[in-house]
């Protein structure tokens, strides 16, 4: 029998774990709600800023905050480029050469990685005090990431809610053709999405760095899992994701405790295939 | 005020229209009538830039428009009502009259705008709040064509206005159109309800297969033989 405490740290790690990959999933699932095209290198965009945080911090000495900032910079940067160097030549060609595009900047970007800094794991190390809830040891770096992310997607609920531009992108996602019939011109409205997503990579590569060691291979231990869940959520479906995060999270966290990590993720992936018969729309997907 | 000279426009290989001329002077009301795939969609299409002539010109007060994009002619002054409505279903009444607005000169105007759309429109002010997917189809052809006005266009373009409404609704968005038209807005409509537009109109073109058939008077069109057998139903 599995001591309760280890169930409840797990469940606490699990959620503590949604908060990040909701982030990761809020920013992948904006872009596609918006612009239909899956960036499937998005996660290795992520990589990319934690190498900047890595670097910057441990390497230069910058404080914390700072490199996170830079991270954000460098994120809003990435994804303009990848708008305009990538996706913008390829709007309109078939869906299958606009995978093609952004997965061959998935297996260059690792690359890259590889070849600018080997394939050493390289870590952020930060002072944090312990911390203990009910005897249960939490780690505060990973309490400060859900806090941050948590702040980060309500700034984001914010924008989207709020301001002129964010429900233009909402509008656009809801009907390209009738927002340009309103004078939106859809490739301006296109950049500031690819911006507002690459942000959003830069927030999230922050706070997973702080927790993880990032290599070049980082993209594909997040990557799928990121994926699953747009998927699971409804793909462009914004509250969908939020919601699928923590349902994977908390599956493969508690099952990592009752059986083991690898297998948390088998049974993460079982949960989504299940999923996906039973509700293909998306888990919040309207029935009929 | 608008006006199409030999304009041909299609989708890929195939042609919709073929050499359409058609004008439209500041205060009037234009109908375009005829049966279902004669290219009336297209026709709206083109005006607005959504899609771009193969030839011909298109002019909007003396400027040539044809083949801008969409974004460009909107501020122009053509506000285009799609076929189908097209309001966003997701966002509020409130949300959908903003974005009508989108454009800086009408964003400075949303005020002034937003109540005369609520004058025009009641129902929408009292809907203001609520889901823009949850309202009945005559409500939402009614933020159709408020969202429209909120851009402050000089010319309307509608497409289908009374489609897919009940009888009763139908009646009651003409006399809609009716008092948008009071306003001063000039308006070219698209319809196959061809007994009411009618009426409302001062001159109608007749489109069949891509090409014009006939114009003139709306009153002498509906006097047409074959117009009142093939399309009045009398």
């Amino acid at each position: 029998m599995i001591d309760p405490l280890f169930l409840a740290e797990a469940a606490v790690n699990g959620l503590l774990l949604g908060g990040v990959l909701a982030l990761l999933a809020l920013g992948l699932n904006l872009i596609f709600g918006v612009i239909d095209i899956v960036w499937i290198a998005y996660v290795d965009l992520v990589m990319i800023c934690m190498y900047a945080v890595y670097f910057s911090v441990q390497v230069y000495g910058w404080p914390i905050w700072a490199g996170g900032l830079l991270s954000v910079a460098l994120g809003v940067v990435l994804g303009l480029g990848v708008h305009l160097l990538i996706i913008s030549p390829i709007l309109t060609s078939a869906p299958v050469n606009q995978l093609l595009a952004t997965g061959g900047l998935l297996f260059f970007l690792q690359s890259f990685a590889t070849f600018l800094w080997t394939t050493d794991h390289r870590s952020v190390r930060l002072a944090l005090p312990r911390l203990e809830l009910f005897d249960m040891p939490i780690s505060v770096a990973r309490l400060i990431a859900f806090v941050l992310s948590i702040v980060a997607m309500l700034a984001l609920y914010l924008f989207l809610t709020r301001t002129y531009i964010g429900t233009a992108i909402r509008a656009v996602s809801q009907d390209r053709e009738a927002m340009a019939l309103m004078g939106a011109n859809p490739r301006r409205v296109y950049l500031v999405t690819s911006a507002v997503g690459g942000a959003m990579a830069g927030v999230a590569a922050a706070l997973l760095i702080i927790q993880y060691a990032v290599h070049p291979f980082f993209g594909a231990a997040f990557g799928p899992i990121t994926f699953m869940i747009c998927v699971l959520g409804g793909l462009g479906n914004m509250v969908g994701a939020f919601v699928a995060s923590f349902i994977m999270s908390e599956v493969i966290a508690v099952s990592g405790v009752l059986w083991s990590t690898e297998m948390g993720y088998v049974i993460a992936f079982v949960v989504f295939i299940v999923m996906i018969f039973a509700r293909p729309g998306g888990i919040l997907a309207r029935r009929g | 005020m608008l006006r199409l000279s030999s304009v041909t426009a299609g989708y890929g290989q195939f042609t919709a229209l073929w050499d359409v001329s058609l004008r439209v002077e500041a205060g009037e009301a234009v109908a375009v009538v005829g049966p279902n795939g004669a290219g009336k969609t297209t026709l709206m299409r083109v005006i607005s830039g959504l899609i771009s002539p193969r030839s011909g010109e298109v002019s909007f007060e003396g400027h040539p428009i044809g083949g801008r994009p969409a974004y460009e002619v909107v501020g122009r002054g053509i506000a285009h009502v799609p076929e189908g409505r097209r309001i966003f279903p997701a966002l509020s009444v409130a949300d959908n009259l903003r974005m009508g607005a989108f454009l800086p000169a009408a964003r400075r105007r949303f005020a002034e705008s937003r109540a005369r759309v609520y004058g025009l429109f009641p129902v929408l002010a009292e809907r203001e709040r609520q889901q823009a997917g949850s309202l009945s189809g005559g409500e939402q052809q009614m933020l159709a064509i408020g969202r429209a006005l909120m851009s402050g266009p000089k010319l309307i373009l509608l497409d289908e206005p009374s489609m897919g409404l009940a009888p009763v609704m139908v009646l009651r968005l003409f006399d809609l159109i009716r008092r948008v038209r009071q306003e001063g807005y000039t308006i070219l409509v698209v319809e196959q309800n061809v007994r009411q537009v009618l009426k409302l109109v001062d001159r109608a073109y007749l489109l069949e297969v891509g090409r014009i058939r006939m114009e003139g008077r709306a009153e002498a069109l509906a006097e047409q033989d074959f117009v009142r057998k093939a399309y009045v139903g009398l």
